[in-house]
């Protein structure tokens, strides 16, 4: 019928409970005509990927503040693995220090947006990236 | 991971059953053949739709009734006899689709945290897509989907529904209308619609002011029907004289809204007629749910003892081929007239050179008979 719709998870792993990014990032990408589900605020490793199967994403958007990035990204992509969920594109944002960033992308995380980023290029991104 | 697509969903592996609602939802020949094949395997699951307007608790309710189902449910669901199975459940939660960028913002699921983790629950979210009658055309696909995948239970909770958005009533086997209190007065309970097709009545947030003005405006519009026997609008159809007996179901204000099992009414045997029940509720609290699940499995009941369950069957079935006629016609007539010749009649309406039902007829007449594939 049309082409296919890029469908999103947003979701906040850890417990920082600053959402206002994440939900700028949803409705940025909302209105550049994506299907963005919103999982909220607190999310373990097992309820994003869960998530991700369950709505059969092409992408994976994870916004996390609370510096726990190393800890709770692998454990969502090794879950994703399991799941069989490999083709999946992952983008992350927040507060990610820039050392932490080329460990991040040999995890298979292959877009990190800092502060500043625009949401016309997040969503260039995507539309470039996703599979 | 050697088994097909079909053999997955069948043995209920959730993988296969997301890709194969992404594969409805974006329809073609390949999905057409998944739901040819898994059609034999439906028909086993009860299906709950759950509507209301925006803002009313929907997500919150379909969040607390899945748990009770899941947690303290009757072993109703299947016939294994004394062992308590807990009911598998599916959910697909419609939230609407922006008509200006086509994208969507589904947040059911934030409601929904607590049945993380509980693989005897799987949970979608479908955005409408341009569908106006509170659900997404593919839903109905879906729900097949979940139907053959083995789900007992399947929860539909529609678009943030205004009066006219019935579409689930054709759906569901139990349609559960939620209103909230300061809505309105009894004027709006009267008029037609959404609160027709209720089978039960949630009055949520029923600790907010105005909850038993809402639960008396509702009652008052059902009381309304007093005659003993009536022709009823049901589900899209309207539905055989049926014998009213207001005694047998009538409801309190208090919260035992259980209506009364068949065997237990003063003339015995099987409960033929069905009125309603209001249930407060507060879904944040889990207050009600137990009586509003009961009202479920209770209507659930009676559709199966009162022989409507088949005859709504039936007219779930007709209704289906129709939709799948429209859209299909819809489908062939547009792709014959849209491009050059269609830009040319638009412009001669606007010209006022001639009307748009003539256009139309004219239009129509010219593709009548020069297709028979669909195709331009």
């Amino acid at each position: 019928m049309t082409e296919k719709t890029i469908r999103v998870l947003v979701a906040k792993p850890g417990l920082d409970g600053h959402d206002r990014g994440a939900k700028v990032i949803a409705r940025a990408l909302r209105d550049a005509g994506m299907e963005v589900v919103y999982t909220g605020i607190r999310q373990t490793p097992e309820m994003i990927a869960e998530a991700a199967l369950q709505e059969d994403v092409d992408v994976i958007g994870m916004s996390i503040l609370s510096g726990a990035h190393m800890a709770l990204f692998p454990k969502v992509i090794d879950l994703l693995k399991e799941y069989g969920m490999d083709d999946v594109l992952i983008v992350a944002g927040g507060i990610i220090p820039d050392e932490d960033v080329p460990a991040l992308e040999a995890l298979g995380i292959q877009g990190i947006f800092g502060p500043g980023t625009t949401t016309d290029r997040i969503v260039e991104f995507i539309r470039e990236h996703v599979r | 991971m050697s088994e097909t697509p079909v053999e997955g969903i069948l043995a209920g592996q959730r993988r296969a059953i997301a890709r194969a609602i992404s594969l409805v939802e974006n329809d073609g020949a390949e999905a057409q053949d998944l739901l040819a094949t898994l059609h034999p395997h439906t028909g086993r699951a009860h299906i709950v739709g759950v509507t209301g307007p925006p803002g009313s608790g929907k997500s919150t309710l379909v969040n607390a009734l899945a748990l009770h189902f899941r947690r303290e449910s009757e072993p109703s669901f299947q016939e294994a006899g004394s062992t308590r199975i807990a009911p598998k459940i599916g959910i697909i939660a419609v939230d609407p689709t922006s008509p200006f960028s086509g994208g969507a913002f589904l947040g059911d699921r934030i409601r929904m945290r607590d049945l993380a983790g509980d693989t005897g629950i799987f949970i979608r979210s479908m955005a409408s897509r341009g569908n106006l009658g509170g659900l997404a055309w593919a839903t109905a696909d879906a729900v097949k989907v979940l139907d053959a995948a083995g789900f007992d239970l399947i929860i539909v909770e529609t678009v943030g529904a205004g009066q006219a958005e019935v579409d689930i009533a054709r759906t569901a086997h139990t349609t559960v209308v939620v209103e909230v209190p300061g809505l309105g007065d009894d004027v709006q309970a009267i008029k037609a619609g959404i609160l027709e097709i209720a089978d039960v009545f949630a009055v949520n947030k029923a600790d907010l002011e105005g909850a038993d003005h809402a639960v008396m405006a509702l009652r008052m519009m059902l009381d309304l029907d007093t005659a003993v026997t009536q022709r009823t609008m049901h589900h899209g159809r309207l539905m055989e004289v049926i014998a009213r007996n207001t005694g047998t179901m009538e409801l309190t204000t208090s919260s035992s809204l259980i209506p009364p099992a068949p065997s237990g009414t003063a003339q015995d045997g099987p409960v033929t007629s069905w009125h309603p029940p209001i249930q407060k509720t507060v879904a944040t609290r889990r207050e009600g749910i137990a009586e509003l699940a009961d009202a479920i499995l209770a209507h659930r009941d009676y559709l199966q003892h009162s022989g409507h369950l088949a005859r709504r069957e039936r007219e779930r079935a007709a209704a289906e081929l129709e939709t799948i006629i429209q859209q299909e016609s819809l489908r062939r007539v547009l792709a014959c007239t849209r491009g050059p010749q269609l830009r040319e009649v638009v412009g001669r309406v606007v010209q006022r050179e001639v009307d748009p039902y003539t256009a139309a007829q004219q239009l129509l007449a010219s593709i009548d008979l020069a297709d028979r594939e669909g195709q331009t």
